[in-house]
């Protein structure tokens, strides 16, 4: 393998592209269409067609916090410690079998060293996000239908109708949305919903050094989410809530919630 | 290093244990209290009016017309404090506008303009419109056009039609209860119904609450009467006193009954939450629920009343132990609603710590706002009584020097 790439001559290589040209062409040109079929905002563009789901998997978040700084980059939340679309929890369980949680700054800056007296069974990093439920009690509760389940899945808030009476966030039992202290509206992550719509992936997703987040969509046969959750033993949070979560946990324990 | 900063800020934020990021702050603060608190004065004074009016406790007769302006009076102000607690309070109509039909605070408006519109205000109009007439007719100048206006263009006070006025009053009275129940019921509701809220979350919230409303409102009501007749200089119709003593010590008997079952139930059931609502109880809650609510608010006007009711008690003690007693059942009630309200949002639904609630002072959701929308109210009883006096009823009065006018007039039409 080694030898092959020196052997390779630039002119050849050089000719090879100029003949292949057209077929390139013919390619880029396609995947245009394509994409400006999936593009957001585009009339093409048939939501139903969708169902978008996240899963997770525990065995590679690293909690690095990368994914909470992107997200509140991306979606300009506030760079404060008390408003999050998305964060991480690192869990302790320690030898006693006691279990201690914690997000210093939603985990947006690493996590610092543990104490030396904890002596530790197991240790984990578990990445929060809004469910996306498809039985949501935020929905369920908004007095004026400002937040809604959108065709293709994604729970989302219009900020141009929220009246900020707050009752969506008293009902959501993963503590997924906040009031923006700016806009006076509740907030809540959305996948992206900017992005996804126009065939690119959550920051969240996007910025994940060790692909601990799967963005995909359910109603794709072959994704690398169906996988993921055809191999995976899959949980959700507080799955007696029945609200019927869609962001997957692979590999989370009982401790999770 | 700043493990170390972060243990130490936590500290001094007060919390404790693990809270997911968003609930540092509370969403629901002091004007949350205040909304249920008011709503139950509404509720509890109608109900209590309804009890001389279809049940024909006939001894109730001094207050009846004062508990409608009573709950006229915190009914109005009642959807203030929600006002003010609005992120977008601009866009507050839409609720009337584009309801969202399974939200249960979307109801509010529907309820509250059925309450409001149809319940009190038909029902005070038909109780004063003869006398609303007859002031037409003696008053001069503003006041004059005032009661005319009032009067809706139905002048008819022929024996025939105000039978039908007292025929009518009745029957809204006895729509009214219903009305009543549901009006606080549902309030309770609101937060009974949320799942994600070990501490909301009970099917015995709407019934809590109610019975919570009738005490409050009781109390209130005496209180009213109390101070009322004495800046008035009248004296006390001791058989309508007695009677509400009574009446607010069976209505708080089932009110704490009922919060003690609640509490025995999620005892003895001990679900997944008990550990982290105990915690709750024993450390933020104490001085309130423990201290405030049931000691000083219920155990003690109880045993007051008791003592008052006990039959060896002179009139002036037991006038003193009834005004004590419903002073502190107003406090009482007050800190079931911040114990419901405050208390649920301590914990966080990770079950795995307890934040706190730093109150604010100035700003649309401090507590200078609050307090001036609990005055309020009183403000607007003091002006509606002026309007359409509500005395009547009171013997004492004959005893005493004739009363003004515009209440010679209102005693004749009692």
């Amino acid at each position: 393998m080694k030898m092959e790439i020196p052997n390779m001559l630039r002119r050849e290589f050089l000719s090879n592209c100029v003949r292949k040209l057209p077929a390139l062409a013919a390619m880029a040109s396609v995947t245009a269409s394509w994409k400006s079929v999936w593009a957001g905002g585009n009339d093409n563009y048939d939501p139903s067609e969708h169902d978008y789901a996240m899963a997770i998997d525990i065995h590679k978040c690293i909690g690095c916090g990368r994914c909470v700084e992107a997200c509140k980059k991306e979606n300009n939340v506030p760079m404060d410690d008390t408003h999050f679309r998305t964060w991480v929890e690192r869990y302790v369980i320690s030898e006693e079998g006691e279990t201690l949680v914690d997000s210093p700054h939603g985990g947006m800056n690493g996590f610092p060293e543990l104490k030396e007296d904890v002596k530790v069974l197991r240790t984990f990093f578990v990445p929060k996000l809004c469910n996306h439920c498809e039985n949501p009690p935020c929905v369920q509760v908004c007095p004026v239908g400002a937040t809604f389940v959108s065709p293709d899945g994604v729970v989302l808030v219009d900020e141009d109708y929220c009246v900020g009476c707050r009752y969506c966030i008293q009902a959501c039992p993963y503590g997924a949305r906040f009031l923006h202290p700016v806009k006076k509206v509740a907030e809540k992550c959305t996948f992206c919903y900017h992005r996804i719509t126009k065939g690119m992936l959550p920051a969240c997703v996007e910025v994940c050094p060790t692909q601990a987040r799967i963005f995909g969509d359910k109603k794709k046969t072959s994704s690398p989410l169906r996988r993921f959750l055809r191999f995976m033993d899959i949980t959700v949070l507080k799955p007696w809530m029945n609200t019927k979560p869609k962001v997957y946990y692979g590999g989370a324990d009982g401790e999770v919630t | 290093m700043e493990h170390v900063f972060n243990n130490l800020l936590a500290e001094a934020s007060g919390v404790t244990g693990f809270v997911f990021p968003n609930e540092y702050e509370l969403h629901w603060e002091l004007l949350i209290v205040v909304y249920p608190y008011l709503t139950g004065l509404v509720a509890g004074a109608f109900i209590l009016a309804s009890l001389e009016r279809v049940f024909k406790v006939r001894v109730l007769l001094p207050i009846y017309r004062l508990a409608l302006l009573t709950a006229l009076s915190f009914m109005i102000v009642a959807p203030l404090p929600l006002l003010a607690h609005l992120g977008r309070p601009e866009r507050a109509f839409e609720m009337f506008l584009t309801p969202h039909t399974s939200s249960a605070m979307a109801m509010f408006g529907f309820v509250y303009a059925w309450y409001l519109a149809v319940v009190l205000l038909l029902e005070i109009w038909f109780d004063y419109r003869r006398d609303i007439v007859i002031w037409s007719r003696e008053k001069k100048g503003l006041a004059k056009i005032l009661y005319i206006i009032l009067t809706l263009g139905a002048r008819d006070i022929s024996e025939e039609a105000v039978k039908f006025d007292h025929k009518a009053g009745k029957f809204i009275t006895i729509i009214g209860i219903p009305s009543a129940f549901l009006l606080h019921g549902y309030v309770g509701f609101i937060f009974g119904s949320i799942k994600a809220n070990p501490w909301w979350s009970s099917v015995l919230m709407p019934i809590v609450f109610l019975f919570s409303a009738i005490v409050s409102g009781i109390a209130l009501v005496l209180l009213v009467y109390m101070v009322t007749s004495l800046f008035r200089w009248k004296k006390l119709n001791m058989g309508c006193v007695d009677k509400l003593a009574e009446l607010l010590l069976y209505a708080m008997i089932v009110d704490f009954s009922l919060e003690l079952l609640d509490f025995v139930h999620r005892l003895y059931e001990s679900e997944e939450s008990i550990h982290i609502l105990s915690e709750m109880i024993s450390s933020r809650l104490f001085m309130s629920l423990i201290i405030i609510q049931i000691t000083i608010g219920t155990a003690i006007p109880m045993l007051s009343i008791i003592m008052g009711r006990s039959g060896k008690v002179h009139a002036e003690m037991r006038r003193i132990l009834y005004f004590i007693a419903a002073i502190l059942v107003q406090v009482g009630i007050f800190s079931t609603r911040w114990n419901v309200v405050i208390g649920g949002q301590l914990f966080s639904k990770s079950l795995r710590g307890l934040t706190v609630y730093k109150l604010e002072l100035l700003g649309p959701e401090g507590l200078l706002t609050a307090v001036g929308l609990l005055i309020l109210p009183f403000v607007i009883l003091y002006v509606l009584t002026k309007t359409l006096p509500p005395w009547m009823g009171n013997e004492e009065d004959h005893l005493l020097p004739p009363p003004p006018k515009e209440e010679a007039v209102a005693h004749s039409s009692a």
